[in-house]
């Protein structure tokens, strides 16, 4: 098996997989359980204990894991062209660059605001009433950023490569 | 001014306003 194999056959496949998994419960997040909680609170009684219990601690697993396996996979598949993509120092590494920094930021984003904060909200460290509004607000706005990121991410992930970049920038 | 990011819908506009801006800054980088 050869390492280009490895690399661009396994690598990327990897790459997709944990970033599906990401980006997909970054959305779960965004399009599903924001919203269901705010309905579930309102409820007499509420009924959200559930979700915050069981469902959001094992989707936060899953979703942080997944942004460092999608990341590094990622600078792997990228291997000695990395400072190409991340400097833009050749014309066939712009997308990618812009790519892999937007990347860079949600991962970010996932470990320093996301994930800290979420675990004042969900009770796993202690923290009073108003440190836990405060997280809820900061976790909430880095997550709605790491939305609207994922969208250009997205788009120059797929516009990276071959046919696919010359059809969107040109030759 | 409202946050866009308040909404789910101000995100998703947000993203693609996102899209197309960084689209011509990639294109700009890359010579036109």
């Amino acid at each position: 098996m050869s390492m280009e194999f490895l690399q661009y056959g396994i690598g990327r496949w990897v790459h997709i997989m944990a970033g599906i998994m990401w980006v997909g419960l970054l959305y779960y997040f965004n399009f599903v359980q924001v919203d269901a909680l705010k309905k579930a609170a309102a409820d007499t009684p509420p009924t959200g204990a559930g979700i915050t219990k069981h469902v959001a601690p094992r989707a936060l697993l899953f979703f942080r894991w997944a942004a460092v396996v999608t990341v590094f996979m990622g600078f792997w598949i990228l291997g000695g062209r990395a400072d190409d993509a991340l400097f833009f120092k050749e014309r066939a590494y712009v997308p990618i660059g812009i790519g892999a920094w937007l990347g860079i930021i949600m991962l970010f984003n996932v470990w320093v605001l996301i994930w800290p904060n979420q675990k004042k909200i969900l009770g796993l460290v202690s923290a009073t009433d108003e440190e836990k509004n405060k997280a809820r607000r900061v976790a909430f706005l880095a997550s709605r950023t790491n939305t609207a990121l994922s969208m250009p991410m997205l788009f120059f992930m797929v516009a990276s490569g071959g046919i696919f970049r010359r059809a969107v920038f040109g030759g | 001014m409202k946050n866009p990011l308040d909404s789910l819908w101000g995100t998703v506009i947000t993203g693609l306003v996102l899209t197309v801006v960084l689209y011509y800054l990639a294109r700009a980088m890359m010579g036109g």
